[in-house]
């Protein structure tokens, strides 16, 4: 579980965070949404310890990031997978190097041991020929499975995804949703997704947190998010017609 | 102020570089990877730069000579001491400034562009350990390159010398031998461990600390071979002030 409490960060003059509270559950897929600009990429390197809050905290399972020694930080960060928005992965290396790599840096495992872990997870993502391709040689959808498996491989507590979806088309969108939500539940990981898909938010929200310059705007989950009243979530998820119709629809279905 | 900011940024980067180091199986791999990528990568380009460069240096001296009483091996003499004190460490590291330190500041900054530091550093890893101290490592390895360029520049001069009938066979070997001062030698080889320092250093501080998409590694690209090069020119003229000017 992440709890986080009063989180402000400021580069310069500019205040991104302003005193930002709340809390994500174990074995659960939260989504962080909100315009671009908002802040949600700022408190997600706030949440991966890549940037430092000047004002509140962030705990890992009771653990304040803050208190923490350097050491104690890096077994935590050894504890977090994180998939990027370009997914990020290692050009130099092939797919199975990329989803070995946090193995080789983390554990004393066998190669032969390894090569299990990665054998496995790789048929977890449906990826299980494609052991020997470069990065380069793989699909868009390919390499966010690749990223979702690397992130995966050394058993996280966390996992974080920013932009999972993006550049994506539809189906194949759906597919990784489904998967990480799948890994979230079957691990019992604490899953942390900034997302602007509107599909995400409606299919795999178990928690959303909807940011507005800086501020926590709202806080629900995908089943009361169509009933809010919030002006500011209903003008950012329902900006489209379609959704607006949809809203109405599953309205007018639990009248 | 700026230069000044970013000269501590440069040794805080090297500081960082000895600190928090990489699994050595991991690790190992990787400084082969650059000895590869940097070292054996740019022997074909060395040689064939030491080899001409060498000959032309012989011809332009020969043809410099046209006093009968000046003797045939000044030729050998004057191509030695030229590949040996200046052309091999100075004029091969500029040329590396271009070769290899584009390479380092491209790859790097590609790296950082496509998130894939930010990745490392998610997963706790020191990322400047990890992609700067292998090629630094590796680096360690470029006198190999200077004494091969050192070798193959005399090489190229008697080959230039004895085909274009400038001098003998044996004048040119006279030359070559005559006056040698082994501390020559010393010289070249500690400007050759100063200028791979900075072959492995400058380009990676551009690389790492880049920002901005592709048009920006170009750019970093083009930077990191300027600086490097001045650095080098900087230096030579202090080391040689220092170390021969006594």
């Amino acid at each position: 579980m992440i709890e986080v409490k009063d989180v402000h960060k400021s580069f310069g003059e500019a205040h991104i965070l302003k005193g930002i509270s709340t809390s994500f559950e174990k074995g659960k897929t939260s989504l962080v949404i909100g315009q671009s600009g908002s802040g949600k990429t700022v408190f997600l390197k706030c949440l991966l310890g890549l940037f430092s809050p000047e004002k509140g905290t962030i705990s890992y399972d009771g653990k304040a990031y803050s208190d923490l020694s350097d050491d104690q930080k890096r077994d935590l960060r050894a504890e977090m997978g994180m998939v990027f928005q370009g997914s990020a992965l290692f050009d130099s290396m092939t797919i199975a190097e990329n989803v070995m790599f946090p193995l080789r840096m983390f554990t004393k495992q066998s190669k032969s041991e390894m090569q299990d872990r990665v054998n496995f997870v790789l048929k977890r993502v449906n990826l299980e020929d494609a052991h020997n391709k470069k990065p380069s040689e793989a699909s868009g959808g390919m390499q966010k499975r690749v990223a979702i498996a690397r992130a995966i491989v050394n058993r996280p507590k966390y996992l974080f995804c920013d932009e999972p979806n993006s550049g994506l088309d539809p189906k194949t969108a759906i597919v990784i949703d489904n998967l990480i939500q799948e890994i979230t539940e079957e691990y019992n990981i604490t899953t942390i997704i900034n997302s602007h898909d509107m599909n995400s938010v409606m299919e795999i929200g178990q928690k959303i947190v909807f940011l507005k310059d800086g501020h926590k705007a709202w806080e629900g989950s995908n089943k009361t998010i169509f009933k809010t009243d919030n002006e500011a979530v209903t003008n950012f998820v329902y900006s489209s017609e379609l959704f607006k119709k949809v809203r109405q629809m599953y309205i007018e279905e639990r009248e | 102020m700026t230069y000044l900011h970013n000269i501590g940024v440069y040794f805080l980067m090297i500081k960082e570089m000895f600190r928090k180091p990489t699994k050595w199986s991991v690790m190992k791999t990787l400084i082969f990877k650059d000895i590869d990528d940097l070292i054996m990568g740019s022997l074909g380009i060395v040689a064939f730069i030491s080899f001409f460069v060498g000959g032309v240096v012989t011809i332009q001296t020969a043809l410099n000579i046209s006093n009968p009483l000046i003797p045939k091996y000044l030729v050998g003499f004057a191509t030695r001491q030229s590949v040996i004190l200046e052309f091999a460490p100075t004029f091969i590291s500029i040329i590396m400034a271009g070769k290899v330190g584009s390479f380092i500041t491209s790859s790097i900054g590609t790296m950082r562009v496509t998130e894939q530091i930010d990745a490392l550093e998610v997963m706790g890893i020191n990322t400047i350990n990890y992609l700067v101290f292998p090629k630094f490592v590796a680096m360690m390895l470029y006198p190999f390159v200077i004494s091969i360029a050192m070798f193959l520049g005399i090489l190229g001069g008697m080959a230039a010398c004895i085909y274009g009938g400038f001098s003998t066979l044996e004048d040119y070997i006279m030359g070559v031998q005559m006056d040698f001062i082994p501390f020559h030698i010393t010289y070249a080889f500690i400007k050759t461990f100063v200028f791979a320092f900075l072959l492995a250093t400058i380009p990676s501080y551009y690389g790492y600390y880049m920002k901005g998409g592709a048009l920006e590694v170009g750019k970093a690209s083009t930077t990191s071979f300027v600086w490097t090069s001045v650095m080098i020119i900087l230096l030579n003229y202090i080391l040689t002030q220092m170390l021969l000017s006594s």
